[in-house]
């Protein structure tokens, strides 16, 4: 503890080898460099498709009307005199759902995040093989540039959604074709990441760390990995046969006798779009928990480390989390009630998704539980934390009813839907994910983030984004689908509730708004922040006591660190301090 | 700074690093080839009749368009290439790298010599007009091997890297260097156990 404080604050110092700009910040082999290019990369994008879903909420509040400022930006294929084009919003929503999951949260979550802290946390010199690091960044990268690409292609992005159901997408546009060109990479991607995750936990694991004394957060990256793994080539397989029909004409997910604009579609016929369904929710069930387990994992340190307790039921969400990696590949056909695919299906994934609703209800109550008693620091890192505790309740209590086939059928494909996940993930996943950056930055890069401005983020971001999507709630129960151009304004059902299409749209411009300090906090604290000391949060876990802020260029550590003890150690009461570190030697001996 | 475990195995799990790194990856194909062999199965049971309905002419077996025998004759030249490739890793445990090369080459040529029947395969297809677009019978057929063919193009680059550049680590690191040899065995046993999957499953079947 205090004697790092003794060992000289090293910058990258250290490297003996004389190290090229474009070796050590462009293609590093350095978790830590990797994890700082996700995270740019990342919130980047999370930016930019925030931007995408802006415009997209200026037609639905204001349908047919230009939109003011930047409208005159548009070519006359999107928006001819600022007025948004169908086509354009079509390109607009199946963009800002794939960008936010698979290029944004992602990411930011596993990319970043992950790679960052799970090396340092079980106290590893770097991950398992540090060039496959380097080329996952490299192929989730050259996705991502696909993915953007594809704007600019004739007749401009995929428009099918971000489930590319079959066969609207086989008959689509060029723009598909690079969706599942860019998927291709961005799979490849985490499958190398995911490779890389779990060798480096199970091998490279410091002296005296067992699975059991290793942090929540690595716990959740672990079981991340299993899912991305498994999950994923099914994906990528799916993508493989759209590919191949749309390229060579095959008909996988072509049904006979389809007709498109009045006429019969010349393929040889035979496929099946439900097929479709069951690769990509195959997926994309799993995937639900690839975006929500990190965030616990997050989401656990803080408390933890802020109500100064050690986590309530620390075991019992490891064998939660466990459960739920392994329950999460047989429910995807939840999202597919309505397809005609039978009973007996509907009965089955019905109550695996009852049962999985269970573990995730353990984990939520032991964090809410692990406050109880603490001494409680309202840190900016610990408001986002516990602003996720009940988002992500009413993300996963608004999903209930969308488990079970009876009410799923009328609230499938409304605004309800959208409502309930944006839950989960915006005001659930991203909240956790601020958390992080502020929790992280100290160890980062050496210095504070502005707690005014963090705290204005915060009230700013939580406040907008309830008024963002629970009305959405109150519209899908109204009955108003979630694929309206002009945001319902046709239909009668929809008339009593669409005075809040105004309301969320400018409630989503607000939030934006709200990200600004955020930016200027992010950019400023870089230069001008506070120092940090080695263990800004007077923390437990070892990526705070045992390595200098920010870790040293090669190998993070000094000396790898031996560990003695749990992981959440605080207010322990054979100790001194309100904090006992895993690295902290035993006995009176090394007391300092 | 030096990664532990590169080479020598950790002693609590038992194995190194690239070790679990094959086995890893190996379970991600697994579940590749899974959801393409599960899209079959989900598109045969579719089917009324399968293989079906290719130019006007309705089929009742897969091995009346595929061609069996060369398959089989494939299925023996993989088979055959996987005991070279542990034998190739033997040679070098038993340090002899004049053998290593010996049966590295001859893995390597059998490689060549399945892609080799392979294409002949597909070029018959062609000429018979059995595109995949034809019907779902071929697609799924072009796919799979298709999908299988590019695996044993991998592994075969990785056998020639290993032939050639990267066998210069028998020198500096013999230890390190057997272990590659062993995941690329991995590897390249494992697109073989494909095959014996896929040739019963499309040509028999």
């Amino acid at each position: 503890m205090a004697d790092h404080a003794a060992v000289p604050e090293g910058h990258h110092g250290e490297d003996v080898h004389h190290t090229s700009f474009w070796r050590k910040y462009i293609f590093s082999t350095d978790h830590k460099v990797i994890g700082i290019q996700y995270g740019i990369t990342a919130l980047l994008f999370l930016l930019f498709g925030f931007s995408l879903v802006m415009l997209m909420r200026w037609q639905l509040a204001y349908p047919g009307e230009p939109v003011p400022l930047i409208g005159w930006l548009f070519t006359d294929d999107t928006m001819p005199g600022g007025i948004m084009l169908p086509e354009f919003y079509n390109q607009l929503g199946a963009m800002h759902g794939t960008i936010m999951v698979f290029l944004g949260i992602v990411p930011l979550a596993v990319g970043a995040f992950g790679n960052y802290i799970v090396p340092l946390q079980i106290g590893a010199p770097d991950m398992a093989f540090p060039k496959l690091n380097m080329a996952s960044y490299w192929a989730f990268f050259v996705g991502g540039v696909i993915m953007l690409g594809s704007f600019f292609v004739p007749a401009g992005a995929a428009k099918a959604g971000w489930t590319s159901y079959a066969p609207l997408s086989v008959i689509e546009s060029m723009g598909q074709t690079m969706w599942l060109l860019g998927m291709v990479f961005l799979i490849t991607s985490s499958l190398l990441g995911a490779v890389n995750f779990l060798t480096t936990i199970v091998q490279l694991r410091a002296e005296g760390m067992t699975f059991m004394r290793m942090p929540f957060f690595v716990w959740a990256q672990f079981i991340t990995s299993f899912l991305l793994l498994l999950a994923f080539p099914p994906l990528e397989a799916a993508a493989f046969l759209q590919l191949s029909d749309r390229l060579l004409d095959t008909s996988f997910f072509m049904p006979s006798g389809l007709v498109v604009s009045g006429e019969v579609v010349d393929v040889a016929g035979g496929g099946s779009p439900l097929l479709w369904q069951h690769l990509f929710w195959f997926l994309a069930h799993p995937e639900v928990y690839v975006l929500v387990l990190p965030a616990m994992g997050i989401v656990a340190e803080i408390i933890a480390n802020n109500s100064r307790k050690p986590l309530r039921g620390y075991k019992a969400m490891v064998y939660s989390l466990i459960f739920l990696g392994f329950m999460s590949f047989i429910v995807w056909a939840h999202h597919m009630f309505i397809t005609g695919m039978g009973q007996a299906m509907s009965v089955f994934f019905q109550t695996t998704t009852m049962i999985i609703s269970i573990p995730s209800v353990i984990i939520l109550t032991a964090l809410f539980l692990s406050l109880w008693g603490g001494s409680i620091r309202f840190t900016t890192p610990m408001l986002f934390a516990l602003g996720f505790l009940p988002m992500f309740g009413i993300g996963g209590l608004t999903g209930l009813p969308l488990g079970l086939a009876p009410t799923d059928i009328p609230l499938h494909d409304t605004y309800y839907v959208i409502g309930h996940f944006h839950y989960v993930v915006a005001p659930g996943t991203i909240l956790a994910l601020m958390a992080g950056i502020y929790y992280w930055f100290p160890k980062m890069t050496g210095r504070t983030m502005n707690d005014t401005l963090g705290k204005i983020h915060f009230w700013g971001t939580i406040v907008s984004m309830n008024f963002i999507f629970f009305p959405m709630l109150i519209q899908g129960m109204a009955g108003v689908s979630r694929r309206l151009y002009d945001g319902g304004e046709i239909y009668a059902h929809a008339q009593d509730v669409i005075v809040y299409n105004e309301v969320m749209s400018i409630a989503s411009w607000v939030l934006f708004v709200f990200q600004i300090p955020f930016i200027v906090n992010l950019l400023i604290s870089l230069k001008k922040g506070k120092a940090a000391t080695d263990n800004h949060w007077d923390a437990t876990t070892i990526e705070w006591s045992a390595a200098p802020s920010p870790p040293v260029g090669h190998g993070n550590f000094h000396d790898l660190p031996q560990v003695y003890r749990d992981p959440y150690e605080y207010s322990h009461p054979d100790h001194d301090e309100d904090y006992w570190p895993q690295n902290a030697p035993p006995a009176e001996a090394s007391e300092d | 700074m030096q990664i532990p475990f590169t080479v020598a195995p950790r002693p609590d799990t038992g194995v190194n690093n690239a070790k679990i790194g094959v086995w890893l990856f190996l379970a991600s194909e697994v579940m590749l080839f899974g959801g393409l062999f599960s899209a079959y199965i989900f598109l045969r049971i579719g089917a009324p009749e399968w293989p079906g309905e290719i130019g006007g002419h309705m089929y009742e077996r897969a091995s009346d368009i595929l061609n069996v025998p060369l398959a089989t004759l494939n299925t023996i030249i993989l088979i055959g290439s996987s005991v070279t490739m542990v034998m190739s890793w033997a040679s070098l445990a038993m340090k002899r790298f004049d053998r290593y090369r010996l049966y590295m080459g001859a893995t390597i040529a059998l490689g060549f010599a399945f892609l080799i029947v392979k294409a002949f395969e597909y070029g018959e297809k062609f000429s018979h007009g059995y595109l995949p677009a034809e019907n779902n019978f071929l697609a799924i057929y072009f796919v799979l091997t298709g999908l299988h063919g590019l695996h044993v193009i991998g592994g075969i680059i990785v056998n020639m890297y290993f032939m050639w550049p990267g066998a210069r680590m028998w020198k500096t690191d013999p230890k390190r260097f057997t272990n590659r040899i062993e995941i690329a065995g991995l590897y390249w046993h494992f697109v073989d156990l494909v095959w014996i999957f896929l040739f019963p499953t499309i040509y028999l079947l």
